[in-house]
């Protein structure tokens, strides 16, 4: 692996809401181009982390690195999917694509601009003047996660972004995910509770006990792309997380 | 189109039905037309005096108008001062909901005593009416804000005023137009409550003149007036919100499923 400082590190993150402790010394990495998984069951604190990453809330204690250094002004460097889409129902579907950018201060018809030619491959040629209620749960998700790319951040933090489809659309939209990203290489932290979509997706996946969340494994996927889920290795790995995950109960020191 | 034409037609059955029995009853039963003149005479006075019923209507109209502006100037800064904070909420509620115990009554007759003949008490008489619905549309609909569009910007380095603007505003918007159809409502019926109370011209004072020359139809004549104009303010604020927020009619339209 590469001798440089990770793209992105978090460093002993703490954090309590009152007498609630939400995150134990949470410590993980991701490097440049790197897909990364947080696996954990619901309620251990994955998305608080993002939370803390996005300036929605700050850290009790430990700290964030960017590139090695500490990352001072934390809201636009990175692009972040919330778990719901979040789209705005009043705008249509170009116009919630170029939200980040407008928000950064590009004008709209320039932010468009920059959106347009990748209509395409996020699957929504033809649905740029829809409104987000026109669209189907796949499509919404993709121009979320379309919102969340053109702002050309240097960290995608995706929260369970497809945990709200059902089943058979969540595989197309993992195939599709891992196409666009082996295409666009990303560094990209994805948050979720499906093992499989986990070792899909993710070059290396982190796994976290219950809360207070801290890492209890982290387990590398050395799995050619593209991937396929009927691959047998995929399932064996599954096997092992879904039994690291089960045992989680009692967490015990990362490494 | 067809379905609207078909949903149209059971209240004006019914409207119909009323204004018939109304009739046959002033008809048969011999009452006097000063007491109860039958919708056909209410009817032909008013075409008759079109032109005296049109040059008091513009009064009240105008009363109504600016009444309505200001209600909507106050009623949406008091929403944003309450959403503000929960301090600005606390201290301002118990206020507003207690402006509205006021007996209009009593107030209207002091209005004009405090402010004169012209149009300042009505205007100010309108507002007093209207600006609570939509304080209350204004605030609900800004709490009504989904907290992960607020996250999603705030990742995104946008402040409180981005925020507003970008999310609160537009998700408040169809609370407004909720808020506006009860308000406009109230309105008219406020502008001519003070205008009874003491003007030179409006609706408000022709009733009352020809109430006192026992000109029941000319009265009942003001009051369809009243109610076309209230019904005619009331389709506005549809075609109002069709172009002010196209998608939320369309999201309805297009059923449950998302």
């Amino acid at each position: 692996m590469s001798a440089a400082a990770p793209k992105l590190e978090l460093r002993g993150l703490s954090k309590r809401f009152g007498e609630l402790e939400v995150l134990r010394n949470l410590s993980l990495e991701a490097r440049t181009g790197e897909f990364v998984a947080i696996l954990g069951p619901s309620g251990c604190g994955k998305s608080t982390a993002f939370a803390i990453l996005t300036g929605g809330t700050p850290a009790s204690s430990g700290e964030v690195l960017l590139d090695g250094a500490p990352d001072g002004a934390p809201a636009g460097r990175f692009a972040y999917m919330p778990q719901a889409d979040a789209l705005l129902p009043w705008r249509r579907v170009l116009d919630n694509a170029t939200l980040g950018l407008e928000v950064r201060g590009m004008s709209r018809r320039e932010a468009r601009e920059r959106v347009r030619p990748l209509l395409g491959t996020f699957g929504l040629d033809g649905f740029e003047g829809a409104f987000p209620f026109q669209l189907s749960g796949g499509m919404r998700q993709r121009a979320a996660l379309l919102r969340t790319v053109v702002q050309e951040c240097e960290v995608l933090l995706l929260d369970e972004p497809f945990g709200a489809l059902d089943a058979l659309t969540r595989a197309e939209m993992q195939g599709w995910l891992e196409s666009v990203w082996a295409r666009f290489r990303w560094t990209v932290v994805l948050i979720t509770h499906d093992v499989r979509e986990a070792v899909y997706l993710a070059d290396r996946v982190y796994v976290l006990s219950p809360r207070p969340g801290t890492v209890v494994a982290e387990i590398a996927v050395p799995l050619d792309r593209p991937r396929s889920l009927t691959d047998s290795r995929l399932a064996q790995l599954e096997t092992e997380l879904l039994a690291l995950l089960l045992a989680g109960s009692q967490p015990t020191e990362p490494r | 189109m067809r379905a609207r034409v078909l949903a149209v037609l059971p209240p004006l059955a019914i409207v119909a039905l009323l204004f018939a029995i109304w009739q046959l009853y002033a008809n048969l039963s011999g009452i006097g037309d000063d007491v109860l003149p039958p919708p056909s005479r209410v009817l032909s006075v008013s075409w008759e005096n079109r032109g005296d019923l049109w040059s008091n209507t513009l009064p009240t109209l105008r009363a109504t108008l600016l009444g309505f502006a200001l209600s909507l100037v106050v009623g949406f800064v008091l929403a944003v001062v309450i959403d503000s904070s929960k301090a600005a909420r606390r201290a301002l509620m118990p206020v507003l909901v207690t402006s509205q115990t006021l007996p209009i009554v009593a107030i209207a007759p002091l209005m004009i005593l405090w402010f004169g003949f012209d149009l300042t008490p009505k205007v100010l008489l309108v507002a007093l009416v209207t600006f609570f619905p939509i304080t209350i549309a204004f605030a609900e609909g800004f709490a009504a804000s989904d907290p992960d569009a607020e996250a999603l910007l705030r990742s995104m380095g946008a402040g409180r005023t981005r925020i507003f603007r970008s999310v609160r505003f537009p998700t408040s918007l169809p609370f407004f137009f909720a808020g506006l159809r009860i308000a406009i409502t109230y309105a008219v019926v406020a502008a001519i409550f003070a205008e009874y109370a003491g003007a030179s011209e409006g609706l408000g004072i022709y009733m009352q003149n020809a109430k006192n020359s026992f000109r029941t139809d000319l009265v009942l004549a003001a009051v369809l007036v009243t109610t076309l104009l209230t019904l005619s303010l009331f389709a506005l604020t549809y075609a109002l919100e069709r172009i002010a927020i196209p998608w939320y009619r369309l999201s309805r339209q297009g059923g449950r499923e998302r």
